[in-house]
C-alpha cells in the first residue's frame, strides 16, 4: 500500500522532530527520509490536532527541513526466531555483527504485561557459586535484581560470571551505553564461556543515538518474552540502567516535559517498572530473570531508588567486594528454607554480628576500642570480608555454609553467636577443625 | 438521557483531549475510547475546558489511537459494583476479575472487560422483610452466606426517601442480577432491585453514625501491638526506604491481623508481592475461622506494569469494598502499597495537563487527597445497633527514604499511628525495622499505657548509652549503666524483633504478649549483682539464648512451659550463669 509523505517539518531538535499530518497513530512506525535517498527511523510519540511529534531513532542530528517523513502504518516491532542465537543486533534491530539480515516473524516491543494470576511463586533457586549471593541473597528463577555500583567497578564481569556460570537456555545481552571494551568484554567471554549459541545481543554504544539505546531494553525483554514463552528459561542482561534513565530524562527535557527529582520525568518510577516487570516464572511455559546494572553514587540518587522499589533487591557492590549491607534479595526467603536446616538462622546470625562489628569500626576511630569482644568482633570482620565477599570466588553453597561455621567458631563462643542450641549442637565445628577455613587465615 | 459524544483531538501518553461534540459532559464521568480496530478503551474525564476541550485520562495503552476516534460518554462516574462474591477474589484496579481476565488471554491486553461480581452464581437468599415493610437506602431485605459470613443484602445506599416494600423474593437461590424485591414510593412509582448494586468510588460512602477508634486491633506483630498499635477503625501509615520490610510487613499484616476482612490494594507494586498473597493464601488457615485465609481477603491489583491511570482507581475501589464491608458491620482492614505510587501518577497527569507544579513537581492538591483518603476509615454504629469498622494502614515509599517530601509529610498530618521504617535497623536484621524511638501511635495498646512507657523508656535509655559506649568504649561506662544497656538490647531482640517467615514466632496472640512481657519485666526489674563487662555480657547472652528458644516454642506445648521455668531459674540466678541452656 503506498503510504503518503509529509514534507512540512516544523521543527528538529536534538531527539525530537514535528511535521503537520494527519491520519496518523500515537505510536506509529515512520521513516525520515533525507533528500539523498538515505532513511532512518522515528515513531510517534505524541498527538495535537495535526501536529505530530517523533522520536528520532538517529537523533536530529543532520535532519533537515527538505527530509520527508512517511508514516509507515505499523507499531515499532522485532524480528523473532531461533536463528536470532549468537547474533549481535544494534538498538534499531539490525544486525551488526556483518551476518545476514533474518527473514523472521515480527513481534511487538513494549507490550502490556502478563495476568498476574498466570505468574507462578519463584521457587526455584539459581545456583550462581558466589558466597554472598547463595548464601546471603540466593538468587531465584524469574527474579529481577540489579547490581548497583560505582562506575568502574567490575560489575559486568559479575554480570557475564552469573549468566554463563548459570543453567540459562537463553542468555539475551542488552548493552546501553556500552563502551566499546565492555561490549568486546562481553562477546569474548560468552564465547569463551562456550555459551554464543544460546546468546543473542542487542548493543548500543557510546557512537550510537540515545533513541536506540532507549530501545535496547524493550528489544532485548520482547526477544527474552519470546522465548520464556516458548518454555525456555531466559537470563536478560541489562546493563547500564543509569545511562538508559539518562537518555529518558534528555528525551524528556527535550519534549519539555515538568521534571520531578533531579530532572528526571515524573514517569521514572513506571517505565523502570514496566521493563524489570517483565521478568516472571510463566505457568505453563518458561521464565525470564533480569540481572540488571544500576551504577551510582548515591542510592538515594532518584535512579537507583526508583529501581529499589521495583526490583526484588539488589547486590550492592563496593570496592570490587559484594557488600552485605546493601545488598538484598528479596526472593531469598521462598528459596532458603529449602536448601540446608541451617541456611537461614546462620545467613541471620552472620549479619548480625557482622552489624554489631560495624558499630565498633565506627567506635574504633574514637579509640574506644579495647575489650577482648569487641576485639574479635573486628577480627571476625576482617574474615568475613577475606573469605566471603569477593564476588569471584567460587564455592557451593553446602561449602559456602560450612564456611560460615569454621569462622564463627573461629571468632566466637557458641552462647554468642545467637543462634539456637539445637542447630549448634548440629554444626557447630571445634575451634580449628575447619572444614573450609583454613587455619593459617587467622590467630 | 441521551448520552454525550466527542471526537479526540490530542494524545499524550494517557492524557488524552477531546471535542465534546454533543451532548453535556459530566466532570468524574467515564468515557470510552473507540479504536480503528473496535477496540473501547475505557477513560475518565478529569477536566472540562473552554470550548468543549474534555481532557480523559485513559485506563488503557493509548498506542494506535489517532485525532479523530470516536469517544463515547456513559453519563456515570468510575463506580465499583458491591455485592456478595467479593470475598476471595482478585481484580485489576478497575474490578475486572484477573482469573476470568486470564482465560481470554495471558496478557493484559487491553478493551478486555468482563463482569466484576459472577453473575451465574446462586446465592441462597433469605429475606427478613415483608411486604409492605418500610424501607430506605441501606436497609437490610435480607442475606446470603457469603464465606465466612452472613453477607447482608441492602437497599442500595443511594435510594433516598421512604419506599414500602412491594414484593420480595422467597428464600432460595438467585443470581446477583435478578431482581429479589420490588419497592415503591409514596406516588406510586416502583423500582425493581438487585443483590448487587454500583457505588461512585470516588464518593465516600456517608457513615450512619460514626465514633471513635478506640480498641486496639491485634496484629500478632509485638512491636505494634506493645508500642505503637492501631485501633479498629484507626489509620496508620509506614514510611520506609527500600529494602527496610515494608513488604514483609504488609504480608504479615495481611496474614496476622484480627480483621473479619483484610482487602490489600496493590498499587503500582510488583507483581509478584500481588502473586504470592493470591497463590499462598487459599492454602494457609486462619488459625481463628479454622478457613481458609483468602475467604477473607479481596485484593486489587494494578501493579506497576500496569496502564499508570488505574492506581487512583484501584485505591479508591479498595477503599469503597471496605466501606461496604464495614456496612455489614465487619472489622475491615485496607492494607494500601503504596500511596507514594498513586501519588505519583497523579503527578505524572498533573505534568501533562501542564499544572503548576508544587513541591517536587507533586501537583498542589496531593495533600488533600490524601487526608481524605485516610478520613474515609472509621468506625460505623450501624442502624442496628452493631458495628463496623474500616482500618486504613497506607505505606509510604519516600525518594531517597527521606521523609521530608511532600507524600509522608500529608500523609503524616492523616494518620493515627507512624510506623518508621529503618534502613539502619534492617541493615542490623533487627526485624521489624521500625523504628523503636521515632515511631507513634495516639491508639491504646495491649499493655498498659505505664507499661509501654517503661518499656519506652528503657529504649531511650539503652540508646543514649550505646552512643556513650561508641565514644567511651566499653571501659568509659559504669557497670549499673551497662546493665541498663544490656536489658534495653535484650527487650530489643527477644521481644520487639520476631521473625515472620517462623510459623510460631512470626504471630504473637494477645494472651502471648502478655506472657512475654511479664517475663520482660521480670527480667528488667531483676537484680544483677554480677561485676565486670564480661560476665554481666554473657549473662544476658545466656538469657537472651534461652528466651529465643523460648519463642520458638508453642503455647501451650509442653516444652513451653519447661523452657520458661528454664528462663525463670536463669533471671532469678541474678549471676553468672554457668549451666549452658
Amino acid at each position: 500500500m503506498l503510504r503518503k509523505t509529509y514534507e512540512n517539518i516544523d521543527s528538529i531538535g536534538r531527539a525530537i522532530l514535528s511535521i503537520k499530518a494527519s491520519g496518523v497513530h500515537n505510536k506509529e512506525l515512520a521513516e525520515v527520509i533525507y533528500p539523498t535517498g538515505e532513511k532512518a527511523f522515528a515513531q510517534v510519540i505524541a498527538l495535537d490536532g495535526e501536529q505530530v511529534t517523533l522520536q528520532l531513532f538517529g537523533g536530529g542530528f543532520g535532519v533537515s527541513t527538505d527530509c520527508k517523513i512517511r508514516f509507515l502504518g505499523k507499531p515499532v516491532q522485532v524480528g523473532f526466531s531461533d536463528d536470532m542465537l549468537g547474533r549481535v543486533y544494534s538498538g534499531n534491530g539490525q544486525p551488526i555483527d556483518g551476518g545476514p539480515e533474518l527473514m523472521a516473524d515480527q513481534i511487538r516491543i513494549a507490550g502490556p504485561s502478563i495476568n498476574p494470576v498466570k505468574r507462578l511463586i519463584p521457587k526455584n533457586m539459581i545456583r550462581t557459586g558466589v558466597p554472598m549471593i547463595d548464601v546471603f541473597n540466593t538468587l531465584v528463577r524469574s527474579q529481577k535484581i540489579p547490581i548497583f555500583a560505582k562506575a568502574g567497578e567490575p560489575y559486568n564481569q559479575l554480570l557475564a560470571n552469573i549468566a554463563t556460570q548459570t543453567d540459562a537456555d537463553v542468555i539475551i545481552i542488552g548493552g546501553v551505553g556500552l563502551k566499546y571494551d565492555e561490549y568486546h568484554y562481553f562477546r569474548q567471554r560468552i564465547e569463551d564461556a562456550g555459551s554464543k549459541n544460546k546468546t543473542v545481543m542487542f548493543v548500543h554504544t557510546h557512537r550510537d543515538s540515545i533513541v536506540e539505546g532507549l530501545m535496547v531494553p524493550d528489544l532485548a525483554l520482547a526477544v527474552g518474552e519470546q522465548f520464556a514463552l516458548q518454555g525456555k528459561n531466559v537470563f536478560v542482561l541489562l546493563s547500564d540502567m543509569t545511562q538508559w534513565s539518562d537518555y529518558l530524562r534528555q528525551v524528556a527535557n527535550a519534549q519539555d516535559q515538568i521534571p520531578a527529582n533531579q530532572g528526571y520525568p515524573g514517569d521514572l518510577y513506571s517505565q523502570l517498572a514496566s521493563r524489570y516487570e517483565k521478568a516472571a516464572d510463566i505457568d505453563g511455559a518458561g521464565s525470564l530473570t533480569i540481572l540488571g546494572v544500576t551504577t551510582m553514587d548515591d542510592v538515594t540518587h532518584p535512579v537507583p531508588d526508583n529501581t529499589g522499589y521495583i526490583t526484588e533487591g539488589q547486590f550492592y557492590m563496593k570496592d570490587g567486594y559484594l557488600e552485605l549491607f546493601g545488598s538484598l534479595s528479596r526472593l531469598k526467603q521462598q528459596v532458603n528454607d529449602k536448601t540446608r536446616s541451617d541456611h537461614r538462622n546462620i545467613m541471620n546470625a552472620m549479619a548480625r554480628l557482622l552489624s554489631e562489628s560495624e558499630e565498633r569500626v565506627k567506635a574504633q576511630k574514637f579509640g574506644s576500642v579495647k575489650d577482648d569482644y569487641s576485639l574479635r568482633l573486628l577480627d571476625y570482620r576482617k574474615t568475613f570480608q577475606q573469605e566471603l565477599m569477593d564476588p569471584f570466588r567460587f564455592l557451593e553453597l553446602e561449602d559456602a555454609l560450612d564456611l560460615c561455621w569454621d569462622i564463627l567458631s573461629n571468632h566466637f563462643k557458641r552462647e554468642e553467636v545467637g543462634l539456637s542450641s539445637e542447630l549448634i549442637d548440629a554444626y557447630w565445628p571445634e575451634k580449628g577443625k575447619y572444614k573450609i577455613l583454613k587455619n593459617s587465615t587467622h590467630e | 438521557m441521551s448520552k454525550a459524544k466527542g471526537r479526540v483531538i490530542s494524545v499524550n501518553e494517557s492524557l488524552v483531549g477531546a471535542k465534546n461534540t454533543e451532548g453535556a459532559v459530566i466532570n468524574g464521568e467515564v468515557a470510552y475510547i473507540i479504536l480503528e480496530d473496535g477496540k473501547r478503551l475505557k477513560s475518565e474525564v478529569i477536566d472540562v475546558k473552554q470550548g468543549g476541550v474534555v481532557y480523559l485520562q485513559v485506563f488503557e495503552d493509548t498506542g494506535w489511537m489517532k485525532i479523530g476516534d470516536l469517544v463515547e460518554f456513559t453519563g456515570l462516574p468510575l463506580a465499583v459494583k458491591l455485592g456478595p462474591g467479593i470475598l476471595g477474589s482478585v481484580t485489576d484496579g478497575l474490578q475486572n476479575p484477573l482469573y476470568e481476565l486470564a482465560k481470554i488471554e495471558w496478557f493484559l491486553e487491553r478493551g478486555l472487560e468482563v463482569s466484576p461480581l459472577d453473575n451465574t452464581q446462586k446465592w441462597h437468599f433469605t429475606p427478613t422483610v415483608q411486604k409492605d415493610d418500610v424501607v430506605t437506602g441501606s436497609s437490610v431485605l435480607g442475606h446470603v452466606p457469603e464465606k465466612l459470613f452472613q453477607h447482608k443484602i441492602f437497599v442500595p445506599f443511594s435510594v433516598q426517601g421512604e419506599y414500602t416494600i412491594e414484593s420480595i423474593a422467597q428464600e432460595g437461590g438467585y443470581t446477583i442480577d435478578e431482581t429479589i424485591a420490588v419497592i415503591k414510593d409514596g406516588s406510586g412509582n416502583t423500582q425493581e432491585l438487585q443483590m448487587a448494586f454500583d457505588w461512585p468510588v470516588k464518593k465516600p460512602m456517608p457513615f450512619h453514625e460514626r465514633s471513635v477508634p478506640e480498641k486496639p486491633m491485634p496484629t500478632g506483630i509485638r512491636i505494634l501491638d506493645a508500642l505503637f498499635p492501631i485501633a479498629f477503625g484507626g489509620t496508620a501509615c509506614n514510611p520506609g526506604p527500600f529494602g527496610a520490610g515494608k513488604t514483609v510487613l504488609q504480608h504479615s499484616l495481611a496474614r496476622h491481623s484480627q480483621a473479619d476482612v483484610v482487602i490489600i490494594a496493590a498499587c503500582g507494586e510488583r507483581a509478584g508481592e500481588a502473586v504470592e498473597v493470591f497463590k499462598d493464601f487459599p492454602e494457609l488457615i486462619d488459625p481463628r475461622t479454622g478457613k481458609s485465609l483468602m475467604d477473607r481477603t479481596f485484593i486489587v491489583g494494578n501493579t506497576s506494569s500496569m496502564p499508570v491511570a488505574a492506581r487512583e482507581a484501584s485505591v479508591y475501589m479498595a477503599t469503597t469494598v471496605g466501606e461496604y464491608y464495614r456496612k455489614q458491620g465487619l472489622n475491615v482492614l485496607i492494607l494500601a502499597d503504596s500511596t507514594s505510587r498513586w501519588a505519583q501518577a497523579l503527578r505524572e497527569t498533573s505534568g501533562r495537563k501542564e499544572e503548576i507544579p508544587g513541591p517536587e513537581a507533586f501537583p498542589m492538591y496531593i495533600s488533600t487527597l490524601i487526608s481524605a483518603f485516610y478520613d474515609r476509615a472509621g468506625i460505623e454504629k450501624l442502624p442496628d445497633e452493631s458495628t463496623g469498622s474500616l482500618s486504613i494502614i497506607g505505606t509510604v515509599s519516600p525518594a531517597g527514604g527521606n521523609f521530608d517530601e511532600p507524600v509522608t509529610q500529608a500523609t503524616l498530618l492523616s494518620t493515627g499511628a507512624f510506623w518508621g521504617l529503618s534502613r539502619a535497623l534492617s541493615d542490623a536484621r533487627k526485624y521489624p525495622a521500625i523504628d523503636r524511638i521515632d515511631s507513634t501511635s495516639k491508639y491504646p495498646s495491649l499493655l498498659q499505657k505505664e507499661e509501654v512507657l517503661y518499656l519506652l523508656e528503657l529504649l531511650r535509655d539503652g540508646k543514649t548509652i550505646a552512643s556513650n559506649i561508641l565514644l567511651m568504649g566499653e571501659k568509659g561506662i559504669t557497670d549499673e549503666s551497662y546493665i541498663r544497656y544490656q536489658k534495653s538490647e535484650l527487650l530489643d531482640s527477644v521481644f520487639l524483633q520476631q521473625n515472620s517467615f517462623d510459623e510460631v514466632d512470626g504471630v504473637t496472640n494477645p494472651e502471648r504478649l502478655r506472657l512475654m512481657f511479664n517475663m520482660v519485666k521480670e527480667i528488667i526489674d531483676a537484680p544483677v549483682t554480677i561485676q565486670g563487662k564480661e560476665g554481666i555480657r554473657s549473662h544476658f547472652n545466656f538469657m537472651r539464648q534461652a528466651f529465643l528458644d523460648w519463642n520458638y516454642t508453642q503455647l501451650k506445648d509442653e516444652k513451653f512451659e519447661k523452657q520458661k521455668s528454664k528462663l525463670l531459674k536463669l533471671v532469678k540466678q541474678m549471676g553468672y550463669a554457668e549451666e549452658n541452656v
